[in-house]
């Protein structure tokens, strides 16, 4: 630093000098005035005390939101537990009341429908039953449905008992997953376990029958991966006889529970006409009132040989959805026991050898079904120059497959059609001008499976 | 090349019959057994509103679209000129337990097609994911925004000149991403 500078510092430290005077000088003074002040107020408690309440006026009023501009914006999501993975929901609120409702979805979205592309038909499956990971049968079914329908193919009646018996079980699996995480997400804790259990006993026999629990890659084109088991009718009617006398807890628990009917009775309601226009279809159409089912309106399988009821509702609330999932299982026992009696003899899988891999023997005997085999299963097979659309009644509603094949051992473009991304749009309806308490139960009646919305 | 039709412009439904009577520019297909109508770019929306209002179609259950960009063979069908994009709306009627599949060609330099939302509202996220994914535009969707990929994604992953995947993997040791 310069001298020059220090000679200015010197001087301003005369001038602050002054001017610290000055201030004490004048704290002084309002500290007398402050004490003044205090001793005023103590001496004069009542005046002051009065003075203060003239001055600040405090205003409670129970009336309504201010209107215009004061909607609040909440997201729920993409990690509520109650969205049942990672739906996100964008909800507009007037004070408690739902003005507006978007579903953000895409958090999940995994390009199946492009990786369907880099598969084989053969490989198709593996892809597929990934979609709708609560009811992988009913995405294995559609797509092999598609495949053979662009083949010609006719598959024997074995094999299309066999699918019949593993979609229904598998339906039974998954309405029992949507008992369980519907009553936990609604409070009913002991319910999950309830769900859960029966779940486990239907999923034990299906991997009793297909090797795995959930994506089993069972149903294929050209039939089903592998023959039932030894004593399979046994275990399927013990199955049936224990879920049928497990059913009735759970009216006991949820439908007798008072708590539980206050939050489900006449909650989310939504007509036939708004359900229609917002491509609703299964349990949450046909809640409304409108008995639609694709296996009985446009029978695929053999479900035209079966007796069955389709299971509707008429108030299209929350509860009316869980009902019909509830009774639906009854009808899929039904439908289980049928398949059982009925099931007809014969082979599981086309005999087709362009599509139908050779049996395990003849490979161990023969160098052309090891070819046959190895041909199969890293190239392939070809599917004719062709379009179609096949449409089935999974447990959500109807999922459909659109394949183009463009003659070569992959699909050209392979679209699902899902059942759970479409029944997302009637949120919308279900919510508007109820509470925001209400969407909780609202997103878990519509029973998302987010694997299919964003595949 | 192209494969053979096998009733080239013969319409064994009704509901396909009274769609080529009212659209002179449609063509009918017999795919595996379900009605298909080829329709002129110009009469989608129409083509929709006449089945709805005429022929109790309730639902359009679904709408997607095809990218031809590559195909080995492609199904061409007497009367309809290719285009690169293909969009698809498959049609149900309750009432009358009836489905059809329209099908419009889109060519790579203009795609656009007139949005189907005013006539059947459910079709909303249906327009959205094809034009996430195909970025062909629906015109007079009230929300176009991408649905499944992120907002600031660039590109339309199910078109065929589109990788399969952008983001690159580098490994250790490597001199660069691969």
């Amino acid at each position: 630093m310069s001298d020059g500078a220090r000679d200015t510092d010197a001087t301003v430290t005369r001038d602050e000098l002054h001017e610290v005077e000055d201030e004490f000088a004048r704290e002084v003074a309002a500290s007398e005035k402050r004490e003044d002040a205090r001793l005023l107020h103590q001496t004069d408690e009542a005046d002051q005390e009065m003075g203060d309440r003239s001055m600040t006026e405090v205003v409670l009023t129970g009336g309504p939101w201010p209107d215009d501009d004061d909607t609040m914006i909440v997201n729920f999501g993409p990690q509520h537990p109650s969205t049942h993975g990672v739906l996100r929901v964008m909800v507009e609120l007037d004070g408690e009341r739902v003005l507006r409702v978007k579903p953000v979805i895409g958090y999940l979205h995994t390009g199946m429908e492009k990786t369907a592309e880099q598969l084989t038909y053969v490989q198709g499956g593996t892809n597929v039953t990934r979609m709708d990971y609560a009811s992988p049968l009913s995405n294995e079914l559609v797509y092999a449905l598609a495949v053979e329908r662009l083949l010609d193919l006719e598959v024997p009646e074995r094999a299309t008992w066999i699918r019949m018996l593993m979609a229904e079980l598998n339906r039974m699996a998954s309405h029992l997953l949507f008992q369980a995480t519907n009553g936990l997400d609604l409070g009913a804790l002991s319910m999950m376990l309830y769900g859960w259990r029966e779940r486990e006993m239907v999923l034990r026999f299906i991997e009793k029958v297909t090797g795995l629990r959930m994506n089993t890659n069972y149903i294929r084109p050209g039939g089903v991966a592998a023959d039932l088991h030894d004593g399979w009718e046994d275990d399927a009617l013990e199955l049936c006889d224990l879920v049928e006398t497990n059913l009735p807890d759970y009216e006991a628990l949820l439908v007798e529970n008072p708590i539980w009917l206050e939050r489900m009775v006449g909650v989310g309601v939504l007509s036939t006409e708004e359900a229609l226009s917002v491509n609703a279809s299964g349990p949450i159409l046909r809640s409304t009132g409108f008995g639609w089912d694709l296996r009985k309106a446009e029978p695929y399988l053999a479900y035209d040989e079966v007796d069955f009821d389709v299971v509707y509702a008429q108030n299209g609330d929350c509860f009316d959805r869980f009902r019909i999932r509830l009774y639906e299982i009854y009808e899929s026992i039904k439908i289980v026991r049928q398949c059982v009696e009925k099931m007809p003899g014969g082979d599981y899988r086309a005999d087709d050898l362009k599509v139908t891999p050779p049996p395990r023997a003849r490979i161990n005997e023969s160098m052309e079904a090891l070819i046959h085999h190895f041909k199969l299963f890293t190239e392939g097979f070809r599917v004719p120059a062709g379009e179609t659309y096949v449409a089935i009644e999974s447990p959500r509603g109807e999922i459909g497959c659109y394949i183009v094949s463009d003659g070569s051992g992959k699909p050209a473009r392979l679209h699902i059609r899902g059942p759970s991304l479409n029944n997302l749009q009637a949120m919308e309806p279900m919510l508007k001008d109820t509470i925001i308490a209400d969407a909780v139960a609202v997103i878990s009646s519509v029973d998302p499976i987010l694997g299919e919305v964003d595949r | 090349m192209s494969v053979e039709n096998p009733r080239p412009g013969v319409p064994g439904d009704d509901v396909a019959a009274a769609l080529l009577e009212r659209f002179d520019s449609a063509v009918f297909h017999d795919s595996h057994g379900q009605a298909v109508v080829y329709l002129d770019r110009d009469d989608w929306r129409d083509a929709a509103t006449f089945l709805r209002d005429e022929q109790e179609f309730t639902q359009c259950v679904d709408v997607t679209a095809v990218d031809h960009l590559v195909d080995d063979t492609r199904l061409v069908v007497d009367g309809v000129e290719p285009e690169r994009f293909e969009i698809v709306a498959n049609f149900l009627s309750h009432e009358r337990v009836r489905r059809i599949r329209t099908i419009t060609q889109v060519p790579a330099d203009a795609p656009t097609v007139a949005s189907l939302t005013e006539v059947f509202p459910g079709v909303n996220f249906a327009e959205r994911e094809v034009q996430d994914l195909f970025g062909v535009v629906f015109e007079g969707h009230p929300d176009p925004s991408r649905l499944l990929m992120p907002d600031d994604w660039v590109g339309h992953p199910l078109r065929k000149d589109d990788p399969p995947s952008h983001v690159p993997v580098t490994f250790k040791e490597d001199p660069g991403p691969r």
